[in-house]
């Protein structure tokens, strides 16, 4: 068992697992339930590239998630885009928002870089809401195709809906990945450590916080693209602030800066969610103290906790071992004295 | 004419209720450097616990709004000693989402109790005068001249006794208050009381002429951390500055722009402060 959970073999049964998904519960309602948690999942690795490796707390995620969303929505249902090139367009328009809002937001720092957020996530919410004749207000966008067939491939079923979205997030994960192990990924974490260090050891901090800023809106964007084409239906309410501390709330009890966090965290409350349904309004009376506390005593989330509960039995083991090795360097080193002083007296 | 006077009349009540809650904001980040989220949510169960104490006891308004200063002080206190106090030394992401989590819960927990309805507050003071022929509800005046009576208090409170001069003290150095003797937990726990007091008079003032409900505060907030920006992050007289040009503002623009995009009005203008200068305006030094 201990080898098995390795991450060697890990990964890959972990992958295996996801992919037999459909057929092991073969329950429409368990694959939808599963394929929304994997689209958050993408949203919430998009706050945790810069809230966790570059320490940027943004607040205007469900922005930028309601951007991509809306981008596909109208460019399907009232521009007859064919649905992939939609897809293209609506993460080009997320991304080029995005670099213009993180070109200016990035010049604050700490609580005004919180607040600048927080602000700029209003102000998406309101022009989406007020914006009538462009987005239909409160009523909603309603009939936004599934993604359209790629040759013999058709995404009409739940199942191979499913997969596409599989996809999306392996293909993300892949990417954070390759990002997080890089030079780019540790210019990242030398950034959240300390800017003014990072700068004077001569790293452009504007430019790779511009970098993680537009791929972080990036991902945000692909999931409510995902999002929107995947539930068929969207209103102003997915760009309210609360969407963002929902993320928020995945991303900190599976471990903000891990790689697992996001997977972890997201389908944890999902499912806790699914199975809490009474509690509809009330889940944050439960979530909101557990985000508090974790931030206490479990900064780093389940994954974190983990990872430092791991590093602790190797540093006994190592401890243990050390002794052992000092205990018999004294008995070798005591033998020697004795011997000497046999030596002497004889 | 006659709009602009009204609309400047109104701009001065809205801007009374923003700097009270700017006040309590602006305190608590001066002193612990906390952008504390959870500040519109003390003032939503003020307005409540006014409401209730109103309705449900049947005291009179200006006892009830004594009851919820002390109730909402002590959460305040409870606050601080619960989660912050223990997040002291932690990177300044984690008192943020701490403070995130503690606004959610009170939220939740306001929908829980008083359910998600929209609930007016009664006023002994509904009456209308009439000045040069222009109407002002009681009710407004009381805002104003309650506010105005609130600051110089809180004014007088922080210049001139010696309680108020070890919040100074540990607003401008908290290593060196505490260094001369100042016990800087008992001073951070009466900041959090002071701001939650600040916010339930906010609350209860207002409550009358807008609606008490879940989400009151989430608007009301926004609007606060706009203003201790545009005042000065943890400056007092900036933050009283502050509520008053965005009040104006709002109710000018909602008059001669447009109703629709009042709301918009304080971000965009947070906006274009931010861009043109990142750490905001009047701020000293480098924080």
């Amino acid at each position: 068992m201990a080898t098995l959970l390795k991450s060697k073999y890990l990964i890959p049964l972990l992958i295996a697992f996801a992919i037999l998904f459909p057929v092991i519960s073969q329950n429409d309602y368990y694959i939808h339930v599963m394929t929304l948690s994997f689209i958050w999942m993408i949203g919430v690795y998009g706050l945790n590239l810069l809230a966790g490796y570059a320490g940027y707390l943004s607040l205007a995620h469900a922005g930028f998630f309601a951007i991509g969303a809306y981008s596909l929505g109208l460019l399907t249902t009232k521009a007859q885009v064919n649905f992939w090139l939609a897809l293209l367009l609506s993460l080009f328009i997320t991304c080029v928002i995005g670099t213009l809002i993180g070109l200016v937001a990035l010049r604050t720092k700490d609580a005004f870089f919180a607040i600048y957020t927080l602000c700029v996530g209003y102000i998406i919410y309101l022009v989406i809401d007020k914006w009538e004749s462009l987005t239909e207000g409160v009523r909603g966008l309603i009939g936004i195709p599934a993604p359209s067939n790629i040759g013999p491939l058709s995404f009409e079923k739940p199942e191979s809906h499913y997969y596409l979205v599989l996809f999306f997030l392996l293909f993300v994960i892949l990417m954070m990945y390759r990002i997080v192990h890089s030079l780019t990924g540790r210019t990242y974490i030398a950034i959240r450590n300390s800017e003014d260090l990072a700068l004077t050891i001569g790293i452009s901090t504007m430019k790779n916080k511009l970098t993680v800023f537009v791929l972080s809106t990036f991902f945000a964007g692909l999931s409510g693209a995902l999002y929107a084409s995947f539930i068929r239906f969207i209103g102003p309410d997915i760009g309210y602030i609360s969407i963002t501390f929902d993320l928020l709330t995945f991303l900190l009890v599976g471990g903000i800066g891990t790689l697992s966090g996001p997977i972890v965290g997201t389908l944890i409350i999902v499912w806790l969610s699914q199975q809490l349904q009474f509690l509809q309004d009330y889940r944050m009376m439960i979530f909101g103290p557990v985000l508090t506390l974790l931030i206490i005593f479990y900064p780093g989330g389940l994954v974190g906790g983990a990872i430092e509960w791991k590093m602790k039995i190797k540093a006994r083991k190592a401890n243990t071992a050390s002794r052992h090795l000092r205990k018999n360097e004294l008995e070798k080193g005591s033998n020697t004295a004795a011997m000497k002083k046999q030596v002497k007296e004889g | 004419m006659e709009i602009l006077v009204q609309q400047l009349f109104n701009g001065l009540t809205v801007g009374s209720v923003y700097s009270l809650v700017a006040l309590g904001l602006t305190l608590v980040y001066g002193i612990l450097h906390i952008p504390n989220f959870a500040h519109g949510a003390l003032y939503m169960i003020g307005g409540y616990i006014t409401l209730t104490m109103m309705t449900k006891a049947g005291i009179h308004y200006w006892l009830a709004i004594v009851v919820s200063i002390l109730v909402v002080g002590l959460l305040g206190i409870l606050m601080e000693r619960l989660v912050f106090h223990p997040l002291k030394g932690a990177p300044p992401i984690h008192d943020k989402i701490a403070a995130i989590g503690i606004m959610l819960f009170l939220e939740a927990f306001a929908q829980y109790v008083w359910g998600a309805e929209y609930h007016t507050m009664p006023s002994p003071y509904g009456q209308v005068v009439e000045v040069f022929g222009l109407t002002f509800t009681v009710q407004r005046i009381l805002i104003i001249s309650g506010a105005i009576v609130v600051m110089i208090l809180l004014n007088l409170f922080l210049k001139k006794t010696y309680i108020g001069a070890t919040i100074i003290a540990m607003s401008q150095n908290r290593e060196g208050a505490n260094l001369v003797g100042i016990n800087t937990n008992k001073v951070a726990m009466l900041t959090f009381f002071i701001s939650g007091g600040l916010a339930t008079i906010a609350a209860s003032l207002s409550a009358p002429i807008n609606l008490v409900f879940p989400g009151m505060g989430n608007l009301v907030i926004l609007k606060a951390f706009v203003i201790i920006i545009l005042g000065g992050m943890g400056s007092v007289p900036g933050a009283i500055l502050g509520g008053y040009i965005l009040g104006f503002t709002e109710s000018l623009g909602a008059t001669y722009i447009s109703n629709d995009y009042k709301d918009i009005i304080a971000f965009v203008l947070l906006v274009i402060i931010l861009s043109v200068k990142p750490t905001g305006l009047f701020v000293k030094g480098g924080r």
